[in-house]
């Protein structure tokens, strides 16, 4: 008995070091940027340690309220842009997928095998490779340079995406609760209005939000369809402060952590949703 | 008034034939049970009443209304699932007001039939909850309180008990026949389990691969089955079969002679015997009973065993179940009238 109490222990202890390992390895990086956001000479300093000796808010200052030669707000207006396109993109990702995906998941219609073959056809290709030709259709649709023809190649490219995450998940959803709603008084419009949408609550939360990072997060085609600075999204701004002759490492770093800042946010509100577990208990098990 | 009347109902799921013309006719607050065997088609029936499946050929008539081409909504209907089927977003209370709700009855109506459901099943406590913070016997009341709330012309059962334990099983199999004897509700209920079966049903209804067997009170598909099917398909443990010949108005296996009924010709015949049927003989007896296995349930006992070459199973009471064992040799008589004689090409009870 005692023998297997002092067991149970180093094993607690022993997992516990692991983890305090793990979070020392994921946390290293991170205090390296905010150190160098902090430091006043925004240079990296290589020490094992970044505790930076005193700490100035100055490149953030200077990323936050710069103004480019025409006065324009640069920081905001780029925040603004990414901000839209993130939003716009996963809201149209969401709305396209989800009656899709409830299609798929619930009916046996001609050609539903066919498309979804297809639609994991085109998660087969990287979407840089159709950089030239989306550059061209976008430049004869006058769409470069704007917020709308960024939102409509990525949202081409995350509805495939969302609809196999929505699919699966609503495939999870009993059909039993469906049927007892339709039972009770419902059509199948609202069987699956009233039912399955609320129980496919996690699963639109989980959608939504990969398809708003995945937007948020771009880079490469962002800088291929942009050029004027205030249609910039927040990657762009970054990648702005490391040229190829100077590097701007503090602003680099206070730019990172600012634009980080709304992902996290994101993640903090929808954490209950993330959690899940809100379709446990409408039938057995 | 018909409760519910069916009309060669016929179903086929993809290529397999499910239903072959299913006649049914419910009085109006009837309970009629669908019992079979799995695969017998009987929640496809139930589902096809529902309106979850579209019958292929027949006519379904539910309180003297044709709902045959109905979609479920229309049809007045409650259905109580097997996994009980709860709205996991909604609260005990929603799930009980949401049918009431879709049909636009107002706030007071719907306080009303909570308020009445909730005492009836003792739901009022868990109002608030939601069902992941319910027991398995608690969803079950939520599931029925549901269906009760709406007030539907016909009631429907899948299976209900057949996710609790044994103990909840019997508690809530009494619950049921209380509500039923209450409201009198005309009302369908598909088992496979033979004790829901025997003491719920006002009628039976035996299903096998598709086809009526069977329709009839309890005790009467009990005492006086139609075909072998049923005979072997109720009681438990199953009724005995014995091949036997018959001559001169006895049927004759090894071990094993009984009296005929002068009606019955032909050279064979299969004789049925349930296990509480026979009776310890004062001397020889009808069959020589060579035991093998005894299980003693206080009361009495089950004795497997052998009559000839063939497997029988007895249940006895009184000295002789303490004293049997393996090896004991019993003679017992079959009870005044409780053989039965099946053709054995048909499987039809003859008499």
């Amino acid at each position: 008995m005692k023998q297997s109490s002092t067991r149970a222990v180093l094993v607690e202890v022993a997992i516990h070091f692991v983890l305090l390992v793990a979070v020392c390895a994921a946390l290293y990086p991170i205090l390296w940027v905010v150190s160098l956001a902090l430091a006043p000479s925004g240079a990296p300093d290589a020490r094992a340690l970044p505790i930076p000796d005193s700490i100035s808010f100055h490149s953030f200052a200077s990323v936050l309220f710069r103004q480019n030669s025409s006065g324009t707000w640069v920081f905001a207006v780029q925040l603004f842009n990414s901000v839209v396109i993130s939003l716009a993109t996963s809201f149209v990702a969401v709305a396209i997928a989800t009656p899709a995906s409830y299609a798929l998941a619930r009916f046996r219609f001609v050609g539903s095998k066919a498309g979804t073959s297809l639609l994991l056809f085109t998660q087969m290709f990287p979407g840089v490779a159709a950089s030239v030709p989306l550059y061209l259709l976008l430049d004869s649709l006058h769409l470069l340079d704007t917020r709308s023809g960024l939102i409509l190649v990525y949202a081409t490219s995350a509805v495939p995406f969302a609809i196999f995450q929505l699919r699966s998940a609503f495939e999870a959803i009993p059909r039993e609760i469906e049927e007892a709603a339709m039972v009770d008084g419902a059509t199948q419009f609202g069987a699956f209005l009233r039912v399955a949408l609320p129980a496919a609550r996690p699963a639109l939360a989980v959608t939504g939000l990969f398809a708003f990072m995945t937007a948020w997060n771009e880079f490469i085609l962002a800088a291929t369809f942009l050029s004027r600075e205030e249609m910039f999204t927040v990657p762009l701004l970054l990648n702005s402060y490391v040229s190829e002759y100077s590097a701007a490492w503090g602003n680099f770093a206070a730019g990172a952590i600012l634009v980080s800042i709304p992902v996290c946010v994101l993640f903090y509100a929808l954490q209950r949703q993330l959690a899940g577990g809100l379709t446990s208990g409408s039938v057995k098990g | 008034m018909a409760g519910l009347t069916l009309r060669n109902v016929k179903k086929v799921l993809g290529k397999t034939p499910i239903l072959h013309g299913i006649d049914l006719d419910v009085r109006d607050g009837e309970l009629v049970v669908l019992v079979g065997p799995s695969g017998c088609g009987k929640s496809t029936l139930l589902r096809t009443i529902a309106g979850l499946e579209v019958p292929d050929e027949g006519e379904i008539r539910i309180a003297d209304r044709d709902v045959t081409h109905l979609p479920p909504r229309e049809r007045d209907v409650s259905m109580v699932f097997q996994s009980y089927a709860l709205y996991p977003h909604l609260t005990v209370r929603d799930n009980l007001a949401f049918g009431l709700k879709l049909r636009g009855a107002s706030a007071q109506t719907i306080e009303e039939r909570i308020g009445e459901v909730s005492s009836m099943l003792e739901l009022t406590p868990l109002l608030e909850r939601f069902p992941r913070q319910l027991s398995g016997g608690q969803r079950q009341r939520v599931a029925m309180g549901r269906a009760v709330a709406r007030h539907p012309a016909l009631f429907l059962f899948d299976e209900p008990l057949s996710n609790l334990d044994a103990a909840l099983r019997a508690e809530v199999r009494v619950e049921i026949k209380r509500l039923h004897d209450r409201l009198h509700a005309t009302t369908i209920y598909v088992t496979h389990d033979q004790v829901e079966a025997m003491t719920l049903a006002d009628r039976l209804v035996v299903l096998r691969a598709g086809r009526v067997e069977q329709i009839g009170a309890p005790l009467e598909v009990y005492e006086k089955p139609r075909t072998l099917f049923v005979a072997g398909f109720l009681g438990s443990p199953a009724m005995n079969f014995i091949p036997a010949s018959i001559d001169s108005g006895i049927a004759r296996a090894k071990d094993f002679a009984v009296h005929v009924p002068a009606s019955i010709g032909g050279p064979t015949v299969t004789v049925g015997v349930r296990s509480e049927d026979v009776v310890v003989a004062e001397s020889d007896g009808q069959l020589r009973f060579v035991v093998d296995v005894v299980e003693r349930l206080g009361f009495d006992c089950h004795a497997y065993g052998k009559v000839g070459d063939v497997s029988f199973v007895a249940r006895l009471n009184g000295e002789v179940a303490r004293t049997a064992m393996r090896g004991t040799v019993i003679a017992l008589n079959v009870r005044d009238g409780k053989a039965h004689f099946f053709d054995v090409q048909s499987g039809d009870a003859v008499q």
